[in-house]
C-alpha cells in the first residue's frame, strides 16, 4: 500500500491533529487484518475460531494460524471440523513457550500468516490462535491488529478481577460457555461487572456457543474491525 | 570492544526463532539419552564440537565474505548445505536464519544483508549471524563464539524445559565447556579466510539421525520443539 492512500500511519500523540476516519474502505493491496485469539486453557478458544470460520468462511477470504503446546491437535481438530479448507490452517509449535511466540519472538507466526498470504494471495482476515496460556499472555502489536481474550465461567467467576494484561487490555474480552454458570456456581453477574470494571470503555461480550453456535455478537465485532482497521502495507 | 551485534544476537530474547528448537535435545530426551545434567553436559560438549563447530566456522567466514565487495554467499552456502546432511538440520538452521534476517533487516539495514537475501531468503543462520557481526564491525572469532554459544545454550534452555533441570546446574554446565568454546572459537577464526571448501567440516551422526527421527515423530506422537 503506497502512503499517498494516506493509510498506515502511526498513532499520534499530538491532540491536536484529526483523526483519521476510521471508516474510510481499505485499500485492497493491504495485507489481511489479523485478529490474535487468546486465553487461558480450555477456555473455548478452539471453539471460537471454529464458529467464526463457519459464519465468516463463506463471505470472507480466511486464514487461521493456530499455536499450540502440543503437535497440531487444535489444527487438526479444525480440519476435522470441516469449517475451513485443511490448506487455509497453519500450525505453529513454540517450544513449551506459547506466550514467547505470540509476544516475545513472533516471528514463527509471522512466517504462518505470510505462508497462507503467499499461498492464498489477497486475505481478508487471518485469525491466529494462541496456545492456551496464563492470564498475562497478550499478542505483539507486531503480530496482530487486534485481540480477542476468552475467558469462561468454568474457569471461576473471580478471574475477571484478577485482570492482567489479557483481561484489561485486550480489544474484545468474551466471557464464554455461560449456559454452564448454575452448573458451576458462578456469578455472570459478577463476571461481566468486574470486566467492565477492569476494562473501562472497551466492549465484553458473554456468549455460549451452545446457544449459539454462529458466535452472532463476536462475529459482528470482527465485521466491524475489518471495516475499521487501516492496516500496514503488505 | 564487545560487538553489539554478537551479544544482540546470543542474547535469548532476541526475537529470531530459537526459542523454538532444542537442537536434537528433544529426541534425545525423548529416547532416554538425556535425563539429567551429566547426560546434558556430555550432549553439549559432542554438539559444540561438531555442529558447533560448523557453524561458527561459517560465522566467521561470514564475517571476512560480508567485507569483500563479492561476498561470494553462493559458495558458502552450497558448502554447509553439504556439510548438514540431515535434510531436518538444514530446514531448523534455515527457519533460524529467516526469522532473524526479519529483526536483523530493521536493525542493521545494509546492502550486505541484501545480497545475501537475494542468493538465499532462508539464509542459514550461521552465514545470517556472520554477515551481521561484520556488517556491526565485529571480528570472525566475535561471529564465531556467538555461533558456538547459540549451539549450547539453546539446547540448554530447551532441557531446562522439557526436563524441569535445574536451571542454575545447567548455566554452571554451559560455562564449564568454556576450554573447548574457546578452542571452537580459535580454530573458527583461524580458519575464516580460508576459501570455503577448506572449512571445517565435522560430522555428527548420531545428531543427524535424530534431527530425521526427530520431525518423522512429530507427525506420530507429542513433540513441543520444531527441531
Amino acid at each position: 500500500m503506497s502512503a499517498d492512500h494516506g493509510h498506515g500511519h502511526g498513532h499520534s500523540l499530538d491532540p491536536t491533529v484529526t483523526e483519521p476516519d476510521p471508516h474510510v474502505p481499505q485499500a485492497p493491496s493491504g495485507r489481511a487484518v489479523r485478529i490474535g485469539i487468546g486465553g487461558p486453557v480450555g477456555s473455548g478458544k478452539t471453539a471460537l475460531v471454529a464458529a467464526l470460520a463457519r459464519t465468516l468462511g463463506s463471505r470472507l477470504r480466511l486464514g487461521v494460524v493456530t499455536n499450540d503446546i502440543y503437535t497440531t491437535e487444535d489444527a487438526d481438530f479444525l480440519r476435522r471440523a470441516g469449517v475451513l479448507t485443511p490448506d487455509r490452517i497453519e500450525a505453529v509449535q513454540t517450544g513449551c513457550c506459547p506466550h514467547t511466540a505470540i509476544r516475545d519472538d513472533i516471528t514463527a507466526n509471522l512466517d504462518a500468516v505470510e505462508l497462507l498470504e503467499e499461498r492464498f494471495g489477497d486475505l481478508d482476515l487471518v485469525l491466529v490462535e494462541s496456545g492456551g496460556d496464563n492470564l498475562t499472555a497478550v499478542f505483539s502489536r507486531g503480530l496482530i491488529d487486534r485481540q480477542i481474550f476468552v475467558v469462561d465461567v468454568a474457569g471461576g467467576d473471580k478471574v475477571p478481577r484478577k485482570g492482567g494484561p489479557g483481561v484489561t487490555t485486550a480489544d474484545l474480552l468474551v466471557i464464554n460457555k455461560v449456559d454452564l454458570a448454575p452448573y458451576v456456581g458462578a456469578d455472570l453477574e459478577v463476571m461481566t461487572s468486574d470486566a467492565h470494571r477492569m476494562r473501562g470503555e472497551l466492549p465484553v461480550i458473554a456468549q455460549s456457543l451452545v446457544t449459539d453456535p454462529a458466535a452472532s455478537d463476536v462475529t459482528e465485532w470482527v465485521l466491524a474491525q475489518l471495516a475499521a482497521v487501516r492496516v500496514p502495507a503488505a | 570492544m564487545a560487538s553489539l551485534a554478537a551479544l544482540t544476537l546470543a542474547d535469548a530474547r532476541f526475537p529470531g526463532g530459537g526459542h523454538v528448537h532444542s537442537g536434537g535435545v528433544e529426541e534425545a530426551a525423548a529416547r532416554g539419552l538425556i535425563t539429567g545434567v551429566p547426560d546434558l553436559g556430555s550432549f553439549l560438549s559432542g554438539r559444540l564440537r561438531t555442529t558447533g563447530l560448523v557453524g561458527a566456522a561459517f560465522a566467521a567466514a561470514a564475517v571476512v565474505a560480508a567485507a569483500r565487495p563479492d561476498a561470494g554467499w553462493a559458495v558458502l552456502d552450497g558448502e554447509l548445505d553439504a556439510r548438514t546432511p540431515a535434510a531436518a538440520q538444514r530446514d531448523a538452521s534455515r527457519a533460524q536464519g529467516r526469522a532473524a534476517l526479519r529483526a536483523a533487516r530493521l536493525s542493521w539495514p545494509s546492502p550486505v544483508l541484501d545480497a545475501l537475501c537475494a542468493v538465499t531468503p532462508r539464509p542459514h543462520h550461521a552465514l545470517l549471524v556472520g554477515a551481521v557481526v561484520g556488517i556491526d564491525g565485529g571480528s570472525p572469532a566475535e561471529a564465531a563464539r556467538c555461533l558456538a554459544y547459540l549451539a549450547v545454550s539453546g539446547p540448554a534452555s530447551a532441557a531446562v524445559r522439557l526436563l524441569g533441570l535445574d536451571p542454575l546446574a545447567v548455566n554452571a554446565a554451559i560455562v564449564a565447556l568454556r576450554p573447548a568454546l574457546d578452542a571452537v572459537v580459535a580454530q573458527a577464526a583461524q580458519a575464516a579466510a580460508l576459501s570455503p571448501d577448506r572449512l571445517p567440516a565435522p560430522g555428527a551422526p548420531v545428531l543427524d539421525l535424530m534431527a530425521q527421527a526427530h520431525v518423522h515423530h512429530h507427525r506420530e506422537q507429542v513433540r513441543l520443539f520444531v527441531s
